[in-house]
């Protein structure tokens, strides 16, 4: 089970850099001489900003859109570590910790679904 | 200071700075994470909110990172873990929320504040006492004893102040999401000072934790255009690649000079980030 758990975080980490590193690359090949304007706070646009966003824009083609797909892979790891987690203790047959574990993982789901406090 | 380079060079600037906070982080046992806001702010002149997004999402990477080799070693405690976890996750939830009704200023000073006692704490020597006390009824309830590997073979150890650790992880979740960092040494201190749970034990359990923390908080921040894929693209990959170095180099290295080295830059970028919270600078 642990060596489960380790296989899954390192697996996360590893595909998460290579899609951020690919769409890095592909990033400066594509538009290299773009300036990052990070000085002033603009926010990103929309399409950066949610999951179903940032899939369409990988498949239109945009590099930053990929870049960003890598980042919520690596956002998604430890989300997996805690719905492995609830089969885990579900296999155990620890009711309490798999509600304790559920409630962790509906806050996680919500908030990457944009809901907010 | 360093806004006169290119994009290539830029990014290039950034890969390093962040390698050689990983670096030492890790090999401190402070977390690169901690550095990577005052570093971005003050040295690349990034926008607070930017460097604050590019900070969680390191945090995520190396506290995964950390913990795929930790988790087999038999330290961290999965349930204490998971039941603080409820704290940590609302608790973060709650900061990022408020981060974006507070002032750059007002979050700068308090950045500098959690820096000092992150310093402070590395400074600190630390012994694993067990005391054979009883447990919380609380903890025996929800069954958090635990044994840890020592030198003399597994250790059993009893979990005290269920309910004031939690509260304090409550707070160390607030802080992670107000300001994009693991805020790992303020849940090694409610882990180990309130529920008196072993040094390394507390340690690693954190370590497990921030990812879950850092990852509720990432979902707000990305919601709300904080992750530029631009800035977080070299600053994760260099935190990254450097604390996965200074994780195979720990072994053997005298780290005691460099601890302090460390803290001692720690405290430094903390009094400068109050220094430009209080002038308006940030």
């Amino acid at each position: 089970m642990d060596r489960l758990i380790g296989g899954l975080l390192r697996g996360g980490v590893i595909l998460s850099s290579a899609v951020t590193l690919a769409g890095g690359v592909w990033r400066f090949l594509q538009a290299g001489s773009v300036m990052p304007h990070d000085r002033v706070f603009l926010g990103e646009p929309a399409g950066l900003r949610s999951v179903g966003g940032v899939l369409r824009g990988v498949a239109e083609g945009h590099s930053e859109s990929l870049i960003q797909l890598g980042l919520l892979i690596l956002i998604a790891t430890p989300i997996a570590r805690v719905a492995f987690s609830v089969y885990a203790f579900a296999v155990a047959g620890d009711r309490t910790y798999v509600i304790i574990t559920l409630i962790v993982l509906a806050a996680l789901a919500a908030s990457l679904a944009g809901w907010q406090l | 200071m360093l806004g006169t380079l290119g994009p290539l060079g830029f990014t290039l600037a950034l890969l390093v700075v962040a390698a050689l906070a990983g670096f030492l982080g890790s090999l401190t046992g402070l977390g690169g994470g901690v550095v990577i806001t005052p570093a971005l702010t003050l040295l690349f002149g990034i926008d607070l909110r930017y460097a604050i997004g590019a900070s969680l999402v390191s945090a995520i990477a190396t506290s995964s990172g950390a913990a795929s080799a930790y988790v087999r070693e038999g330290y961290s405690n999965v349930r204490i873990g998971m039941f603080l976890e409820v704290a940590t996750v609302f608790g973060a939830l709650a900061g990022a929320a408020l981060a974006s009704r507070v002032s750059t200023s007002v979050l700068g000073v308090i950045l500098g504040l959690v820096l000092l006692q992150s310093a402070w704490l590395s400074g600190q020597h630390h012994e694993d006492k067990v005391e054979a006390t009883s447990s919380d009824p609380l903890a025996v309830r929800l069954r958090m004893d635990g044994e840890y590997p020592t030198a003399q073979g597994m250790r059993p150890y009893p979990v005290q102040r269920v309910k004031a650790g939690f509260a304090l992880m409550f707070g160390a979740g607030a802080i992670s999401g107000l300001l994009g960092i693991g805020s790992g040494s303020l849940k090694v201190i409610a882990m180990d000072r309130a529920m008196r749970i072993p040094f390394k034990v507390s340690t690693t359990t954190s370590n497990f934790m921030i990812g879950v923390t850092a990852a509720a908080s990432a979902g707000v921040y990305l919601n709300r255009g904080y992750i530029d894929p631009q800035l977080v693209m070299p600053v994760m990959l260099g935190v990254l690649a450097g604390s996965l170095g200074g994780a195979r180099v720990l072994t053997g290295a005298s780290t005691k000079v460099l601890r302090w080295v460390f803290a001692a830059v720690v405290g430094f970028m903390a009094v400068q980030m109050i220094v430009a919270g209080v002038r308006g600078k940030l």
